[in-house]
């Protein structure tokens, strides 16, 4: 195989170019002033000075923060006994088919699959249509932190699912028939054996569903209303509306380091050393 | 007496996790089907079926727009998934025999558009293509889509490769085979299953992108997610025509993948 090695190489110069290049180039604008070309560097700490300072900014950040960790608590609340059961079956055709099921959704464009909520859950939407003509009277759901929470949870909640599932039959099942046979119960073999070792599902369930949902801008857009505002909104308003890269870039950066912070805290707090071993 | 209990509780079990997936299930298809079903509404209305009509569909077509989309978004998926799917598949095989710093320097830069944030990932080829001087448009939507796509395509092209004799290559070429015949003839095939599921994450990813198009396209070329977006302002229920599209594009495409690997199973079997 040796031989191929070179095959690499393209690739590798690409990858710098059209990877680490940008990244790169984020870094820059975040800590050079506003109007430069790309040429003349002055560097900067306003733009990160802007944000901290504005508690406009600040409340943004905590609000999105705020609304992915309730949109991932909602998610670990679902989504496990949904694995739970799925793994527990016992014909292994229809464990397939279930985790088809489940991931074929996904696959499925996530803009028009949240569009279609916006459809259902609108003042006069389906939702309400039927509330109303069972004799209820009709409620308000889009443009709610609610709406944006179901929208997020609707989307991300398939992969939380699939980790945990994964984790859970990649499990040895001798444990719980040990754990059984030394004359724990159902609950205690569940809290002490299987609930542990599928942690490392859940983290990197977490990670796969905090992520987007932290920085996420269409669907507060689409299911929070045009006055929702979220940090994806903010970054996405600086670079396509009002034209401030380099404050945009420092919002970004911001961002991608709490969020490197948090799943760092996350792993950390994983502490159960079947995580190394691979489960 | 016992032992009945206890099955009698598995049993009610049983049917009450049935019924819990069940409920996630109508949650995750719902919205789907609801699209489907109001793209042949008769009426504008969002909530109220009031018959069956292609009107919505005849919107789309007559809207330009709309078919450009959908042809842009097929062009690029198609086009995207040819090359990520061989740049990719070459450089996981020059992966498996280089060395184990250019190894973990490859994974950790694939692993930045994977685990950033898509947004991230825009806005940093938003500024590199400007920085450039390059006009956003279909250039710069292909470049950043087999971009992102070729990451995938490694990823799950790696783990077959890793499972691979070493000597394999190496045999082919001792019984004559050119190093390129080898990698055809004998590499290739046996690594086949993970070229093509890469191949399928490429495509669905490209076509169901909309944060990084969004960012680095222009001049018009707009992709089907894009189209969605500018229009959800207002309602328009042809957007549930377009929508049901790409729900019959993808899902033909998840029935066929997944089907075809069973079908050729049975065939082998009754061979």
């Amino acid at each position: 195989m040796r031989r191929f090695k070179i095959m690499v190489y393209p690739y590798a110069v690409w990858a710098f170019v059209l990877i680490v290049i940008p990244m790169i180039m984020i870094a820059l604008y975040a800590f050079t002033e506003k109007g430069n070309d790309v040429m003349t560097f002055k560097f900067t700490l306003e733009n990160f000075m802007q944000f901290f300072e504005d508690a406009v900014f600040l409340n943004v950040m905590k609000r999105s923060l705020f609304i992915a960790l309730i949109t991932t608590v909602i998610c670990i609340i679902l989504g496990y006994p949904c694995a739970y059961i799925i793994a527990g079956i016992t014909s292994e055709k229809n464990k397939l088919m279930m985790v088809l099921l489940i991931t074929i959704p996904t696959w499925i464009n996530m803009l028009v699959r949240t569009y279609a909520w916006l459809g259902i859950l609108q003042d006069n939407g389906l939702f309400n249509t039927i509330l109303q003509a069972l004799g209820f009277h009709a409620i308000k759901i889009i443009h709610t932190d609610f709406a944006v929470v179901f929208g997020m949870v609707y989307n991300f909640i398939p992969f939380m699912i699939l980790q945990i599932y994964t984790s859970l039959t990649k499990m040895d099942k001798s444990y719980i028939e040990a754990a059984e046979d030394l004359g724990a119960n159902k609950v205690q073999s569940f809290l002490r054996i299987t609930l542990p070792l599928s942690l490392p599902g859940i983290i990197s369930g977490i990670t796969l569903v905090f992520l987007p949902a932290a920085s996420s801008f269409f669907i507060p857009k689409l299911l929070g209303g045009g006055q929702y505002v979220l940090i994806g909104n903010v970054i996405e308003n600086q670079f396509l509306t009002a034209g401030n890269w380099n404050f945009g870039s420092a919002v970004s950066l911001i961002m991608a380091v709490v969020m490197l912070f948090l799943m760092w805290l996350t792993k950390k707090a994983d502490r159960d050393p079947s995580a190394e071993r691979g489960f | 007496m016992n032992e009945n209990k206890v099955i009698k509780d598995k049993k009610k079990t049983g049917a009450l996790g049935k019924a819990y997936v069940g409920l996630l299930l109508i949650f995750f298809y719902f919205p789907i089907i609801y699209t489907v079903v109001f793209s042949f509404n008769s009426s504008k209305s969002l909530s109220v079926f009031s018959g069956f009509s292609l009107r919505w569909y005849e919107k789309m077509l007559n809207d330009n727009s709309m078919i450009n989309a959908i042809f842009y978004t097929v062009f690029v998926a198609v086009v995207a998934t040819a090359v990520s799917t061989v740049v990719g598949t070459l450089t996981a095989i020059g992966l498996s025999g280089s060395s184990k710093v250019l190894k973990i320097a490859i994974n950790q830069i694939n692993n930045l558009p994977i685990l950033n944030p898509d947004i991230v990932t825009a806005i940093g080829l938003l500024m590199f293509f400007s920085a450039l001087t390059v006009k956003k448009g279909l250039l710069t939507l292909l470049l950043a889509h087999i971009m992102f796509c070729i990451p995938y395509v490694i990823l799950s092209i790696m783990p077959k490769l890793r499972t691979l004799d070493p000597n394999l290559a190496d045999a082919a070429m001792d019984l004559g085979c050119t190093p390129f015949q080898a990698l055809i003839k004998v590499i290739v095939p046996e690594i086949m299953p993970g070229i093509m599921s890469g191949a399928l994450i490429a495509f669905t990813m490209s076509f169901d992108d909309f944060v990084i198009s969004y960012f680095v396209t222009g001049n018009g070329v707009n992709n089907i997610s894009i189209m969605v977006y500018t229009m959800s302002k207002r309602i328009n229920p042809s957007i549930n025509a377009l929508s049901t599209i790409i729900i019959a594009i993808i899902t033909i495409g998840l029935l066929v993948a997944n089907i075809l690997p069973v079908i050729k199973e049975k065939k082998e079997k009754t061979k």
